[in-house]
């Protein structure tokens, strides 16, 4: 069992400051010992909320949080092995970067020479020796973050609790961080949970991503499953990287659905499990890198789906092009070419293009 | 029109210059050139250049019982205001939750301010007097058998006096430096394990240092520079630095009492001074 202790799990959790509107509606959920957890959502989603739940800085109104087993709601934060990464760091502005670290030892009644001595060893872990005389005021953002995590690690928590730690860093800084973070992770061997509105942080660093709306839970699973198989249109549409478009469906053909409008006439969606009937309105999702752009009359292969559509934009990002289309009214439709592919035969807006993909890489979305 | 840059920064200065200048470096001119004058003995002042009237305020033991008597006052006002003015913004920045809330009490704080300084000293002697409310009040308790005497006309009303009237200078920089720690930092300390001694300890205080040493600047200024009170209030029992030398004008030795104004203000710097100390007022001003 001592190998559970970091494991957390949240049971029916809500949360509701005027007692009308829940700002969090019954979440369930659990966390495996030692995994790097990421909620995301957009902001007023309630993520936030739950992390100070689980600190302790937020009681719930109802359900119930269990760290490595046991029922925390209503213990202090010390209490709960647990330690919170504020946004933009909430540092102790007066104190020095190793006293700053040694606060939650100091409070604790560790005398100055022990407390030292275990900072210390901390400071070096976040690369911050030099600078451990210096006041946060003196530091660059990316050196306040460290001396935040360190100052949250020291007490080795069994549970750290990050809340948009990345947030007030420049986008250089960010990506270079963000490895130190799943760094940290590995080396601390404790449960993270990150709190985030980024999906390519989330999906960069998580083992499990925690996709949230409206206080609820719209997915749950490892950073590939829900970027590559999102569930819903929203979790689809938040992550990014796919086409979502609706439409009606015309016929159910074996495992397939064909559907019924003019300018969605060759595509065609497995089934899967789900149940639908002709005439049902539903959303499909292709990943914007599973599409290839064909010139007209260019052949296409057997059983693949494909709209006719326009350039209505491109876009060089680097290792790809990125070409918008008006394949589907209403919906954004982009596709992801290849850097070198793009360049064999470049498409300028107002091209009149086919794009076309395998019609299993297609996904009916509930 | 392309201005010369020093005759810019000049021009910035200017209109504290014009108020300084003729309301605060002049006035002290006269006064530390009058301290170095003989006085005819009828009001007029013959210049020369003496320091007799150092010596005979720095010679005096009265002198000595009077700095002794008014830092007496100083420190016990200083203690109760701060006290009372930490207690206060403390309670209005973390315990009020509503921001509007905490500015309205706030200015209701400042309610009293709006009579005059006299207004509210004299309001007191009703009250503290020998038959005043609190004296007839324990009587007709029957706590006392006789009125409390202590209250009026001595060193307790004089504190009291200046307690009301100071505590507000108090309570309105250190709110203003108690307003600006991050909630998020108290929480981490919290986070931390931090007791609510110790967030006090660690974190309030040390943040509202600042806030601390302007209101001491602030009442240890006004109680050292002031006797009016000090005089009412005590019934004429106990004496001040200012209320010696206000009393040297009335018998028209003005080269005297310049001097006593001149070692008060040098002695007041250097109070200031030390305050300034303990804290970057500057940091904090412009950050």
């Amino acid at each position: 069992m001592t190998n559970q202790r970091g494991a957390i799990e949240l049971a029916g959790l809500t949360k509701s400051y005027d007692g009308q509107t829940n700002v969090v509606q019954g979440v369930n959920l659990k966390i495996p010992n030692g995994a790097y957890c990421c909620f995301l959502g957009p902001s007023g989603c309630g993520k936030t909320t739950i992390l100070r739940m689980i600190a302790g800085h937020e009681d719930p109104s109802d359900g119930e949080i269990l760290i490595g087993g046991d029922n925390v709601v209503g213990l202090a934060p010390a209490e709960r092995g647990t330690a919170m990464m504020f946004q933009s760091y909430a540092l102790f502005p007066h104190l020095s970067v190793r006293d700053n670290i040694a606060f939650a030892l100091r409070v604790r009644g560790q005398g100055k020479a022990e407390r030292y001595r275990v900072a210390d060893a901390m400071i070096e872990k976040v690369r911050l020796t030099e600078l451990r005389d210096r006041l946060p005021g003196q530091l660059s953002g990316g050196q306040q973050q460290r001396v935040a995590l360190a100052r949250a690690a020291v007490t080795e928590p069994r549970v750290l609790l990050l809340d948009e730690p990345l947030s007030a860093l420049d986008e250089q800084l960010r990506i270079q961080m963000r490895s130190e973070l799943r760094r940290m992770q590995r080396e601390l061997g404790v449960t993270f949970v990150h709190v985030t509105h980024s999906q390519l942080e989330a999906i960069a660093l998580a083992d499990m991503v925690v996709v949230m709306e409206k206080g609820r839970i719209k997915q749950a699973g490892p950073a590939r499953d829900v970027y590559a198989a999102p569930r819903d249109r929203y979790v689809a549409e938040f992550l990014g990287g796919q086409n979502v478009f609706s439409g009606r469906v015309g016929a159910v053909e074996g495992d397939v659905i064909r559907l019924d409008s003019a300018e969605l006439k060759s595509v065609i969606v497995p089934l899967g499990a789900a149940h639908v009937a002709a005439g049902d309105r539903i959303d499909v999702a292709v990943r914007r890198d599973d599409i290839n752009l064909h010139r007209p009359g260019a052949p296409l292969a057997a059983g693949a789906s494909s709209l006719a559509s326009r350039v209505m934009g491109v876009e060089y990002q680097g290792n790809f092009v990125k070409v918008m289309l008006d394949a589907v009214a209403g919906d954004e439709f982009v596709v992801y070419v290849p850097e070198r592919a793009f360049f064999e035969d470049p498409l300028s807006v107002g091209d009149v293009v086919m794009a076309a993909w395998a019609a299993e890489r297609s996904r009916l979305l509930a | 029109m392309r201005l010369n840059k020093s005759v810019v920064s000049w021009l910035y200065i200017l209109p504290l210059v014009l108020v300084l200048v003729p309301f605060f470096v002049a006035p002290m001119l006269v006064v530390l050139v009058a301290s170095v004058f003989n006085t005819d003995g009828f009001g007029g002042l013959i210049p020369t250049f003496t320091l007799d009237n150092y010596i005979g305020v720095l010679t005096s033991g009265l002198t000595f019982k009077l700095y002794f008597e008014t830092i007496r006052f100083t420190a016990l006002v200083w203690v109760f205001t701060l006290i009372l003015g930490f207690l206060v913004a403390y309670f209005l920045v973390f315990h009020v939750r509503n921001q509007l809330l905490a500015i309205g009490l706030f200015l209701l704080c400042t309610v009293p301010f709006w009579t005059s300084n006299i207004i509210r000293m004299i309001s007191w002697i009703p009250l503290l007097g020998k038959e005043g409310l609190i004296n007839s009040a324990l009587l007709k308790l029957g706590l006392i058998h006789e009125p409390l005497t202590f209250l009026l006309y001595s060193s307790f009303a004089v504190v009291v006096a200046y307690v009301h009237q100071l505590t507000i200078f108090m309570v309105v920089p250190i709110f203003n430096s108690m307003a600006r720690i991050d909630k998020r930092v108290v929480e981490a300390a919290v986070d931390a394990g931090a007791s609510r001694l110790d967030v006090m300890r660690l974190i309030v205080i040390p943040l509202s240092k600042s806030g601390v040493a302007l209101g001491s600047i602030f009442v240890v200024a006004i109680v050292m520079g002031d006797f009016f009170v000090t005089k009412v209030m005590s019934g004429g029992g106990s004496a001040s630095v200012v209320g010696a030398f206000y009393e040297d004008i009335g018998v028209l030795q003005y080269p005297t009492a310049a001097a006593s104004a001149v070692i008060l203000t040098a002695m007041l710097m250097l109070s200031v001074a030390l305050i300034l100390r303990t804290v970057d007022i500057r940091r904090e001003i412009t950050q």
